[in-house]
């Protein structure tokens, strides 16, 4: 069984480093788009509300395949900037995980209490103020548990990738297959290295609930 | 125009969403290309894949279905035809199975021939199946029934691509995992190699501009500069030797036989040119059928 991991290193090592590549990338776009929608979601202007709440609805309701079908073969017809594949299927995985995350640090920001934000209203603060100072360091200890396992989400979405010209981790089956190796003992050594790559995201989680917890 | 493609792309995108999910089709693929003479009370004696045919009454064969001319599900008269499929309907026939209602199609992409064999999904596989030593120690193969080679399809104005030796710095496509890859890899051809699970969305990506040559086998790629020879040919002289074969559980010794005597036959007989003719040969070239490899 370890035969097959260390005669197809070179396979496991790309593998993966792109996985973890399109994850890390991905993530903080997702983390950077998806807190923006949420502030508009919850900012006092309409038109931004129901921008934001349009985009959470389609993207969250649509199956990620088609995102990425999006990229792959409608985006070059296009006749935009040519980007490479990679940085396509980056593009599709962020804009799939921002719907997720939008509505996650929504969900937080409505958990912390009204009169926090008409306290900071009433001491003069803008709406800005009020969300990055106020409501939104509260909001994300809230979010913690839910924002890992969109993340943790995240990091197996990758594999969709693997179908549309980037070889991460779901491309290492069809290869082993390919090379008559067996792919089932190679899906083993992939669902392991998943549970690997899921440990420091379970660790950070479990650290910043620690640190954040407050009584309130 | 932005709008009205962006539009078409998502249209494309959902239908060929919508095609990967349809998996089986009983009963589709009643082509009347050939009409092969069903065989009566056939035995094959110590043949567990086919004790298994036999008590569920209907052969399940893996196919291709993306692959015009070989195995294609036609999305007019959703029913599968070519070459492929037309050796898989005289092999049922032979085996005692009525083509018309016997058979269940299940589309299985190249990267899962193995382990669908192997766990017993299928009963055999007919779909450009190139036969390797590697292959031989998971699953077994009768045939060869046809002999490919690894070609290059390239838009039909490009002059820079003539064969494998002007690949150098050009973006390459082909399925994932599959061994007209590893050979552009192995042989060095190239470094820009792009992956897609079939092949016609590779062709898709060449006809979008995003590559510049797709390298499979030149009966594959044939068939779809057939489908727009307006915008797609076929270039260079085949670099490789395909044999495709059926795929069969490994060590059914008996069924391969049995499969190795129909294919011979049909060679013998002209059942082999007649469906080349109807399928392969369309495109204007032809073929003799290869001796079978009883190994």
């Amino acid at each position: 069984m370890i035969e097959l991991l260390v005669d197809n290193r070179d396979l496991f090592l790309t593998g993966f480093r792109n996985t973890i590549l399109l994850f890390l990338l991905a993530g903080i776009g997702a983390l950077v788009v998806g807190t923006l929608l949420a502030a508009m979601r919850v900012s006092p202007v309409p038109v931004l509300r129901l921008l934001g709440g349009g985009y959470v609805n389609i993207f969250r309701n649509t199956p990620l395949t088609l995102v990425f079908f999006f990229f792959a073969f409608a985006y070059p017809r296009l006749d935009l900037l040519d980007v490479s594949f990679f940085t396509r299927a980056v593009l599709a995985l962020i804009v799939y995980t921002a719907a997720f995350v939008c509505e996650v640090v929504r969900s937080g920001i409505n958990t912390v209490d009204v009169g926090q934000a008409e306290a900071s209203r009433a001491l003069g603060l803008t709406f800005t103020q009020t969300l990055t100072t106020i409501v939104v360091p509260q909001a994300i200890r809230s979010v913690v548990p839910p924002l890992t396992s969109v993340l943790n989400a995240l990091l197996k979405n990758t594999t969709v990738a693997a179908g549309f010209a980037v070889a991460e981790a779901g491309q290492i089956t069809p290869t082993l297959s390919e090379r008559g190796a067996s792919v089932l003992i190679g899906m083993v050594w992939i669902a392991i290295g998943f549970l690997i790559l899921v440990i420091p995201l379970t660790a950070t989680q479990r650290t910043l609930e620690k640190r954040w917890s407050v009584a309130r | 125009m932005k709008l009205q493609a962006m539009a078409v792309g998502l249209l494309v995108s959902g239908l060929v969403l919508v095609a990967c999910g349809r998996e089986t089709s009983p009963g589709a693929g009643n082509t009347t290309v050939t009409a092969p003479n069903v065989a009566h009370n056939v035995t094959v004696v110590g043949s567990p894949t086919f004790a298994r045919m036999t008590q569920r009454g209907t052969v399940i064969i893996g196919v291709k279905n993306d692959q015009p001319g070989l195995g294609y599900l036609n999305p007019r008269t959703n029913k599968y035809e070519g070459f492929d499929i037309e050796m898989a309907r005289l092999i049922a026939a032979k085996l005692g199975f009525d083509p018309n209602t016997k058979i269940q199609y299940q589309a299985i992409p190249s990267a899962a021939r193995e382990q669908s064999i192997i766990n017993g999904q299928i009963d055999y596989y007919v779909g450009t199946y190139t036969i390797n030593d590697a292959r031989k120690k998971l699953i077994a193969f009768a045939g060869p029934y046809f002999i490919a080679g690894q070609s290059l399809l390239v838009k039909a104005d490009d002059q820079s691509i003539t064969g494998p030796e002007t690949l150098k710095g050009k973006r390459v496509c082909s399925a994932t995992g599959s061994t007209p890859i590893r050979r552009v890899r192995e042989q060095n051809l190239t470094d820009k190699i792009v992956e897609f699970q079939n092949y016609s969305q590779c062709v898709d990506q060449l006809l979008a501009g995003q590559v510049d040559a797709v390298t499979t086998d030149d009966a594959i790629l044939k068939g779809y500069a057939a489908q727009d020879p307006q915008h797609l040919k076929v270039v260079g002289k085949p670099f490789s030797q395909e044999p495709y074969g059926v795929g069969l559980p490994h060590g059914d010794d008996a069924l391969r036989a049995k499969m190795n005597d129909i294919l011979d036959a049909a060679a013998q007989d002209g059942t082999w040119q007649t469906i080349y003719h109807a399928t392969l040969g369309v495109s204007g070239s032809d073929a003799t059928p290869p001796a079978v490899d009883r190994y």
